[in-house]
């Protein structure tokens, strides 16, 4: 067991370190895991497959497969993939975790519990585990009383979602890798604003606004810098002319948080599957855009909404760009792309031109 | 020995847990009456055992025990409401952020029937009556008699006796729900129980939903309530909805309800005609020998009347009835002139007196009920009936109030 899990720890740390001098099913897992970070989910996955094909037991590789098909909704092929890993590696708290996360967004609540319990079992001071439990028994003692006053909310009742846990030996880094843990454990407070999960559906297209034009900096993705939110449910369905307003609200508040170069603010305006240009690593793009941000003295930006289409929880809006900074002045015409997660609008993805 | 390291374990109950505080009543704890779990009577019902034994292992911070108790109850009757708060409470408590009986979540006004239900389930077995105690209720049984009700209201608890050679000896016991307004039903509509000793008169099924599978109705008002005025009809011993496993304590329109499952468990030892059911307000728990003792005191009385009638001499027979006895047929003192009348008549009287049953009247200070078969025989006249009187303690003295014959 010890032998095993040691070679897992390996395993995850050669990712981690982004080592290029690796064997090609080391490479195969290393593009999948950085296909997988841009949202690139059937690549990803078709590499992750061409790796366990070499390496069927590795830990890793299915721990990514799990994440993979978790993200393409395929949940009953999650569950055996993470199954499989509590099996063969009972140690593990982390796959018992996202087996607890496919069993509750099933509303399968029992054996989510049953899950955490193991992985809380194998690792008592596992914090995602324990809110996530806490967060169980919570809902099922809310069901219980909805029975004890034979009160019918089958549909007012919000579905608990719990954190995905997106690192494989997570707990075991609790002590080295604080600032990643503390994404997960903050997960569930966010998801009352996370977006869905959806695989993008176009192609990606390049960004380029002015100031984005410079090469991202080379960067190997890391494994988890940023739990991202739960699949959530699609928002409720609001009357369009309401959508449109909430639409240009959001965008309004984005140029808004741009000109006050609130860099936080503005990043928060995009869904965590938001589509990265260039096929960066999301953090690569954070870096770039905060330093795009907070280097000019002053900005304003102006964004006048040319046109809003609302499809349910999602809207297409053309805007006429005007970016003025001390040092730089465009016009542009974009088309974004927002979803509706929660209460709020999320940018999902950025081009120039109409 | 057991009982001595409960109460020591509830000394030291964890004070964080502040859930489920009402079911330990410092009464309870103060005046001795404690009786642990398992040295009090058996659990007659399995889903209850779990439920009580989850709300102390809760109040214990026992939580995992205690869950896998309330599992079992909710598994089985998925429609016991209490059950499921009790589950709330203790997934709260182990999420982290205990309530007290679903507090924050619920409105108050919806949680307090489930309060006094769950406050009624747990003295059940935290106070009950010592386990050889009699009711003082119950004093004789009648050979056709093999089984006899007691319901105390004040616990919202059902108690069948057996009939062993007269005595009543404790079989199990049910919780029930009883008027919506309490107890001493008076008026058509009050939507209360009335207090009295009743008979199964029948036994029904295939009723509406409302009554569950099965229903026996009780013979209220009876003799005595008639004579009190009171008034009203349709008193049912009877079950639950289907959905509705059981109903908070004061929940009917004076019937006394109980769970399905415990209703067939009763049915068992329902017989229509035979079988007595006394309902009072408040169950004098006699030990033995003070059993015995207010027995035997009455019977001697009730002997006295019998051998002074025996004796011819009426005025020691008159002896025997109240000042204000009526009977059936006129003023005290017409009859007494009657009875002078008659016994002159006689060369010899014998009464033989079977099949008798006696209750400590509920809801009425020293008043006896007796019914039997009477066999009197006499010089010039052999009659049985069926006769019921009712006694009162005079001055200490038992004496007659009323006396009816009785189909």
């Amino acid at each position: 067991m010890m032998a095993r899990l040691a070679a897992g720890l390996a395993a995850a740390w050669l990712v981690l370190a982004g080592a290029t001098a690796l064997a090609a099913p080391a490479d195969d897992l290393r593009d999948a895991q950085k296909l997988y970070n841009q949202g690139k989910l059937q690549p990803a996955l078709d590499k992750v497959d061409a790796f366990l094909k070499a390496q069927p037991r590795d830990p890793q590789g299915r721990f990514l497969k799990g994440l993979v098909l978790t993200e393409q909704k395929r949940t009953q092929e999650a569950i055996q993939v993470f199954t499989g890993l509590t099996e063969d590696f009972p140690e593990l708290p982390e796959p018992y975790n996202n087996l607890a996360v496919l069993y509750a967004s099933q509303g399968n609540y029992e054996k989510a519990k049953s899950a955490l319990e193991l992985a809380i079992h194998t690792h008592p001071t596992y914090a995602t585990a324990h809110e996530n439990l806490g967060d169980i028994y919570a809902e099922l003692a809310s069901r219980a009383y909805d029975r004890a006053l034979q009160l019918d909310k089958n549909n007012t009742t919000a579905q608990v979602k719990l954190a995905m846990v997106k690192d494989l030996f997570s707990a075991q880094k609790v002590a080295s890798r604080a600032q990643a843990v503390k994404p997960e454990t903050e997960a569930p407070k966010a998801t009352n604003k996370a977006p869905p999960a959806e695989t993008p559906k176009a192609p990606s297209a390049t960004s380029k606004t002015p100031e984005a034009a410079s090469a991202p900096p080379k960067q190997v993705a890391k494994v988890e810098t940023r739990a991202a939110p739960e699949p959530a449910k699609a928002a409720a369905k609001a009357p369009e002319g309401d959508a449109k307003s909430e639409v240009a609200a959001a965008i309004a508040d984005w140029a808004r948080a741009w000109s006050g170069k609130d860099v936080k603010g503005y990043l928060a305006h995009y869904a965590p599957d938001f589509e990265l240009p260039g096929g960066e690593s999301r953090a690569a793009w954070e870096k770039q855009r905060e330093e795009r941000i907070s280097r000019p003295k002053s900005i304003d930006v102006q964004a006048k909404v040319l046109s809003t289409q609302v499809n349910g929880s999602e809207a297409t809006v053309k805007i006429r760009q005007s970016y003025r900074s001390d040092t730089l002045k465009s016009h542009t015409t974009k088309t974004l792309r927002l979803e509706k997660a929660g209460e709020r609008w999320l940018i999902k993805q950025e081009r120039t031109g109409g | 020995m057991k009982r001595a390291a409960l109460l020591r374990r509830l000394g030291r109950l964890a004070p964080r847990v502040a859930v489920v505080a009402f079911a330990l009543s410092a009464t309870a704890l103060a005046d001795g009456s404690l009786f642990p779990l398992g040295d009090g009577p058996a659990f007659g019902n399995q889903v209850e055992a779990s439920v009580v034994r989850a709300i102390v292992e809760l109040r214990e911070s026992a939580l995992n025990r205690a869950l896998a108790e309330i599992n079992k109850a909710v598994a089985d009757r998925p429609n016991f409401r209490l059950a499921q708060l009790v589950k709330g409470d203790i997934l709260m408590a182990q999420a982290g952020r205990p309530v007290a009986f679903a507090s924050a979540a619920l409105p108050a006004a919806s949680l307090a029937p489930l309060q006094d239900e769950a406050r009624a389930r747990v003295q059940r077995y935290l106070d009950a009556p010592p386990a050889d105690a009699l009711p003082g209720a119950v004093l004789e049984l009648a050979p056709s008699q093999p089984y006899a009700i007691v319901v105390d209201t004040s616990r919202s608890r059902l108690y069948v006796y057996a009939n062993e050679l007269g005595r009543p000896r404790y079989v199990t016991d049910f919780y029930i729900s009883l008027g919506r307004f309490g107890v001493e039903k008076a008026r058509e509509g009050d939507q209360k129980t009335p207090i009295g000793v009743y008979m199964v008169v029948a036994d029904r099924e295939k009723l509406p939903d409302f009554y569950g599978p099965r229903a026996f109705p009780l013979s209220y008002p009876n003799d005595w309530d008639r004579m009190q005025g009171r008034k009203g009809h349709g008193i049912w011993l009877h079950g639950t909805p289907p959905g509705t496993y059981s109903r908070p304590p004061w929940a009917t329109d004076g019937c006394v309800v109980l769970a399905n499952d415990d209703l067939a468990r009763l049915s068992k030892y329902v017989d229509v005609s035979h079988t007595p059911v006394v309902i009072g307000a408040s169950i004098r728990w006699r030990d033995r020998r003070a059993w015995e003792a207010d027995r035997a005191a009455f019977l001697a009385a009730f002997d006295g009347w019998k051998k002074a009638w025996e004796s011819r001499d009426t005025d020691r027979y008159l002896a025997n009835y109240s000042g204000r006895f009526r009977s059936e047929s006129g003023g005290f003192a017409a009859w007494k002139a009657r009875k002078r009348h008659v016994n002159a008549g006689k060369a010899w009287v014998k009464v033989a007196v079977d099949d008798m049953s006696l209750f400590a009247y509920p809801g009425e200070k020293d008043m006896m009920m007796v019914t039997f078969r009477q066999d009197y025989r006499s010089s010039n006249l052999s009659k049985v009936t069926r006769k019921r009187q009712y006694w009162v303690r005079e001055d200490g003295a038992w004496r007659i109030l009323a006396e009816s014959v009785v189909s």
